[in-house]
């Protein structure tokens, strides 16, 4: 919330400054949200796929299995921590440590609606793309202290899958950038607020290689190919378990809100919508988004790696590159 | 698929690692071990090892009489368990020249076909599943659970049937056993649509599928391929059309065959082999003969002395029950083909230079039950 509009809240806690304090608040209200949002997300996945499949999910706990992820959680809490021998101790106590900050971090800058975001960064969406990418590296560090071949190649997919989605995913949003001259997330928001027209229907190819790359950033189906249950048994975290095991799911679904919620402030207006008020609009978009990933998961099957590859280099990045060449034209000369 | 030969021997001894793909592995469906060495993610060599399911039931053949061997045939395959009974009996029929009634035939006829459907619904779903598309393997589980309703029905159990006797079956069929298959049938077209939509046109299915894993025409004959797996690569060889057993020359069904051997041609016969199975079941429920369902046999068979081979199509291929006996009314041995370990060892030869990811699609693609393997 950006507190710092709020008069009486800015004099009562003037003396700590309201940027800390606004800091400290908002990230509390994340560390809160976070952990309710991915349950919730981890049941509606459960309750998709189900639907999907034939079947109602999980029914047991509470009505239609609402209260399964809490119950699932209890469990994860309870069971021991196994740390196989032949590890490397530190680095593997340190990777699920690692992978979930950074997540957090992403919800700073993001705009849920006019008056609620934390801190509107200049640096916007430079400092979500550079955090997320240290969640690549504590995946490295969990498959190689693993000490374990399938965490090990899940590991080495991991960086090469991610290091050659980042170029379109950043290829894809420059244009964006060019079209509003600025890095705030709030301001890319604000100018497409204004106009009424979202960048989708501006910047379609844009949109579906940001759409894309996001899902593969993400490492959901059909480019899970970390975890790739049917080939590495469970990738990277096959010998994490209980909590640490659990970091790694919570690190993963708020990857891919943070994602949603990024392709909602590019391309699908942010807050902008008529009637309710905006952070219910921002909401329902980035909870379709994320219905639609789930909705893909559960349709294609994996893709494989070397056709993943190809994929980013030969076919994503040089239209990226072509679609902000374009646009860089087509900005100049109007 | 790459070309390893580019890479020297000397060079491969120093990067190459091996991989233990099981016992325990999530697509080694049971306990199959692969011993994979790798470079990179570029498969070298595969190593099948087999045996950790071998629970002796050759040796268990030699200790009981015929009648208490019956149950053992579906445990061998439990995944075409009414396939494996019905060449148990006609084995044992044939050693003692024991005439099964038409109406008997007729239905182990539709209990083996229903059974062979049940299979393929494993064999092409679980192998979409080995391409990590989870929702068409439960789809498929919920259209062969309407099979496995169907004959436990008729015979009391879901997965190990041991329905068939010497002379016949155990008992007629129901009027309710006939009106649910008929219903299952008229379900099972309409869902083909819905199959053809979700993988057989999907993108990804395709391109993970197409020219992976060829087996070729010489390479499956000097493998000694059966079933689907050889059907995929252009052999046109069923037992059930060429060496006709039970009541299958009375019925008119195709053969379909793909000239790829690749995954994708395996996967499009099996699929196009249920259509024929439904079409062989209609056949059977529209011309059902009357009359007895198990002919005059005594309750414990004595065959004479001799020796006798019987071959018929598993779900997986040609496996057969080759018994001897010495005029007792225990067997003296019997030895079963069976297709998926003739089937499995083709893998060593087509692998090499197949990503890790291929080697699981491969495998599922050859569709082996392992407990058939190690018997």
């Amino acid at each position: 919330m950006n507190i710092t509009q709020l008069p009486y809240i800015k004099d009562v806690y003037g003396f700590l400054g309201s940027d800390v304090m606004s800091g400290l608040v908002g990230l509390l209200i994340i560390a809160a949200l976070v952990p309710l949002n991915v349950a919730f997300l981890v049941l509606v996945e459960r309750k998709v796929a189900g639907h999907i499949q034939l079947r109602p999910g999980p029914m047991e706990v509470g009505p239609h299995g609402i209260l399964q992820t809490l119950i699932d959680a209890v469990k994860l809490l309870g069971k021991e921590m196994v740390t196989p021998s032949s590890t490397d101790k530190l680095l593997y106590w340190l990777s699920p440590i690692i992978v979930v900050a950074p997540a957090f971090v992403g919800f700073i800058p993001l705009p849920f609606s006019p008056l609620v975001q934390i801190k509107d960064v200049n640096v916007g969406f430079l400092l979500i793309f550079s955090f997320s990418s240290i969640g690549v590296i504590s995946i490295l560090m969990g498959g190689w202290a693993s000490n374990n071949k399938y965490s090990l190649i899940g590991a080495v997919r991991s960086v090469a899958q991610n290091v050659a989605y980042e170029i379109p995913l950043l290829l894809a949003t420059m244009p964006i950038i060019l079209m509003t001259n600025t890095f705030k997330l709030g301001e890319i928001a604000q100018a497409q607020a204004q106009s009424g027209l979202w960048f989708i229907f501006y910047q379609p190819i844009a949109a579906i290689i940001f759409f894309i790359a996001t899902t593969a950033e993400t490492n959901r189906a059909p480019f899970d190919l970390v975890e790739g249950e049917s080939e590495l048994v469970s990738g990277f975290h096959t010998e994490y378990t209980g909590m640490r095991f659990s970091l790694f799911f919570l690190a993963e679904y708020t990857n891919m809100v943070i994602a949603a919620a990024l392709f909602t402030t590019f391309f699908l207006g942010g807050w902008h919508g008529p009637v309710l008020p905006g952070a219910v609009w921002f909401f329902a978009k980035t909870y379709f988004l994320l219905f639609v990933v789930m909705w893909i998961r559960w349709t294609y099957p994996r893709i494989r790696f070397d056709q993943l590859m190809n994929f980013a280099w030969k076919i994503l990045i040089p239209i990226a590159l072509v679609n902000l060449f374009i646009t860089a034209i087509v900005l100049k000369v109007l | 698929m790459l070309n390893i030969k580019t890479i020297d021997d000397a060079t491969i001894s120093q990067r190459v690692y091996q991989l233990n793909l099981g016992p325990q592995h999530p697509s080694t469906h049971g306990v199959m071990h692969l011993l994979l060495t790798l470079d990179g993610e570029v498969v070298v060599k595969i190593e099948p090892i087999i045996g950790y399911s071998h629970r002796g039931h050759e040796k268990m053949a030699e200790n009981r009489i015929y009648e208490q061997f019956l149950p053992n045939p579906a445990r061998m395959d439990y995944l075409s368990g009414m396939i494996f009974n019905h060449g148990y009996c006609m084995a044992v029929e044939k050693l003692c020249g024991i005439e099964v009634p038409r109406r008997a035939e007729y239905i182990r006829v539709i209990t083996s076909e229903l059974n062979r459907i049940a299979s393929h619904f494993i064999g092409t779903m679980d192998y979409a599943m080995g391409l990590g598309a989870i929702t068409p393997f439960l789809w498929g589980w919920d259209d062969r659970e309407n099979i496995l309703d169907l004959l436990e029905m008729i015979s009391g159990s879901r997965l190990t049937y041991s329905y068939g006797r010497f002379g016949g079956v155990r008992n007629d069929i129901t009027k309710e056993f006939y009106d649910g298959t008929r219903k299952f049938i008229d379900r099972l077209r309409s869902r083909f649509w819905d199959y053809e939509n979700l993988i057989n046109q999907n993108v990804i299915f395709i391109k993970r599928s197409r020219d992976v894993g060829v087996i070729t025409t010489e390479d499956a004959l000097a493998f000694g391929v059966t079933g689907p797996t050889l059907r995929g690569s252009g052999v046109k060889y069923d037992v059930r059309k060429n060496e006709p057993y039970s009541a299958y020359p009375e019925f008119k069904f195709e053969i379909p065959t793909r000239k790829e051997g690749d995954c994708l041609a395996r996967y499009q016969v099996r699929m196009a082999e249920l259509e024929q199975s439904i079409n062989i079941i209609e056949q059977a429920l529209d011309h059902l003969p009357p009359g007895p369902v198990r002919a005059k046999v005594p309750r414990f068979v004595t065959p004479p002395e001799g020796d006798c081979y019987v071959t018929f199509e598993s779900a997986r291929g040609a496996a057969g029950f080759y018994i001897v006996s010495d005029g007792t009314r225990v067997p003296y041995r019997i030895k079963v083909r069976a297709p998926s370990f003739s089937n499995l060892f083709v893998l060593t030869k087509i692998c090499p230079g197949h990503f890790l990811a291929d080697i699981v699609a491969i495998f599922g693609s050859i569709d082996v039950t392992v407990p058939e393997i190690d018997r």
